[in-house]
């Protein structure tokens, strides 16, 4: 099976294949407005688009592999339902959200802007989270080569043990931490930019890391029944230690090294 | 003397088909339970060992491990017994009047419900209560209820 198998998936937003297709350098000219795209393109993609500042529609990302690649640690099933619904909903939402942002900021009423910000605040977590959560999981079958080892000098590496000793004293802390976690939400791995460390934190239910925290994203688990309970049922525990096995360290080591940057 | 798990006033399956067998087997003898359990725990040795699990609920701080599994406890004690086999239609006499009186009509009652249902992000529970000798909508974060105070939620809840 092709490591870059990708899974498709329908779309419940009317425009969002369109959109998909637009591309990215589109919908930043959509932003642009300016004489130097034809009249009926700008009408066309801002169409789609909305066109205020707080971004165009946003659209699910396709899986970086296929939903039965994570068994036996994530099941088809799961991941099923929580890419193609939990995710998908949460960018309809998020969607419905800036449309709303986009008539308050034109209208010019603040306490509008103001009201959405839990709806912004949770979609729009819901929607980074999981597009980080996606990444940073790997099949076990090609897990070994996502590996990383702290004696192998590479970025991530050297962070780990600066940071907290051991991979074993970074496991040590985040698992039961984000198993600890009550309610809904989400255990992470973070880049402080302003130590330079690596640091492990929770967040309740879609609260976004960086916009939460100040950390930068590293590696997410996601602790909502919803991603465990066809598997694991209440037993949260063997699911944290279980996805351990299939965490992308090659990704969360190209994340770091960005955040360094 | 410890909280005891109560048991379900039916059958597992008594409340199929809206909620299976399966379920209320792990959502009283594992969830339930383990709220019942780290309870006990949590207040072991302590001044709320012997309260009420409601004096518990009012007077709760922020100890996370008694807010959590007390009112974690509390919550589904009530839940369980606000459903039944035999449950259903609605609710007349003074039950009845005050919704009426509060909502305008059950219909209203149940949109309000359902709106405070689905707007809880999150982890939480929707209640019903009685408030000021009246009635009131709201819901809660996790296993808050509206017996502890500061959740945004106040009142007896009878839902």
């Amino acid at each position: 099976r092709s490591l870059f198998c990708k899974h498709t998936h329908t779309h419940t937003q009317k425009h969002t294949l369109m959109s998909q297709s637009i591309g990215k350098a589109l919908r930043a000219a959509a932003h642009v407005r300016s004489s130097k795209l034809p009249e009926e393109l700008i009408k066309f993609s801002t169409a789609h688009l909305s066109s205020a500042p707080s971004g165009g529609m946003h659209s699910l990302p396709d899986l970086p592999y296929d939903y039965d690649a994570l068994e036996p640690v994530i099941s088809a099933e799961t991941m099923t339902l929580h890419h193609s619904k939990h995710h998908n909903t949460y960018v309809v939402n998020l969607n419905a959200a800036l449309e709303k942002l986009d008539a308050a900021v034109s209208a010019g009423d603040i306490s509008g802007i103001i009201a959405l910000k839990g709806a912004l605040n949770f979609n729009g977590g819901g929607h980074v989270n999981h597009t980080l959560f996606w990444e940073n999981l790997v099949s076990k079958d090609n897990a070994a080569d996502a590996a990383i080892n702290e004696k192998d000098g590479g970025a991530l590496g050297v962070a780990i043990v600066d940071s907290f000793g051991s991979i074993d004293n970074m496991k040590a802390e985040l698992l039961p931490a984000t198993i600890a976690v009550q309610g809904s939400g989400w255990g992470w791995l973070g880049y402080n930019p302003k130590t330079g460390k690596i640091e492990t934190k929770t967040c309740p239910n879609q609260d976004p890391l960086a916009a939460t925290t100040g950390l930068v994203p590293l590696m997410g688990i996601d602790v909502w029944e919803h991603a465990y309970y066809v598997d694991y049922r209440n037993v949260r525990p063997n699911y944290v230690n279980a996805i351990w096995d299939i965490i992308n360290w090659k990704v969360v080591e190209e994340r770091l090294v960005q955040a360094q940057k | 003397m410890a909280f005891e798990l109560p048991n379900l006033p039916y059958a597992h399956d008594a409340l199929e088909p809206h909620i299976d067998a399966r379920t209320m087997e792990i959502h009283h003898g594992k969830h339930h339970a383990g709220y019942t359990s780290k309870l006990n725990a949590a207040i072991e040795g302590t001044s709320m060992e012997g309260q009420s699990i409601e004096d518990i609920c009012k007077n709760v701080g922020d100890n996370a491990a008694v807010r959590n599994n007390g009112g974690g406890y509390y919550n589904h004690c009530l839940f369980w017994e606000v459903m039944s086999p035999n449950g259903g239609g609605t609710p007349s006499g003074d039950l009845g009047d005050a919704i009426n009186a509060t909502f305008g009509s059950f219909d209203g009652f149940k949109d309000a419900f359902a709106k405070a249902a689905a707007t809880r992000f999150g982890s939480g529970w929707a209640w019903l209560c009685v408030k000021d000798g009246g009635l009131e909508v709201c819901s809660t974060a996790n296993q808050d209820n509206p017996l502890m105070s500061g959740v945004g939620c106040e009142g007896h809840p009878i839902l």
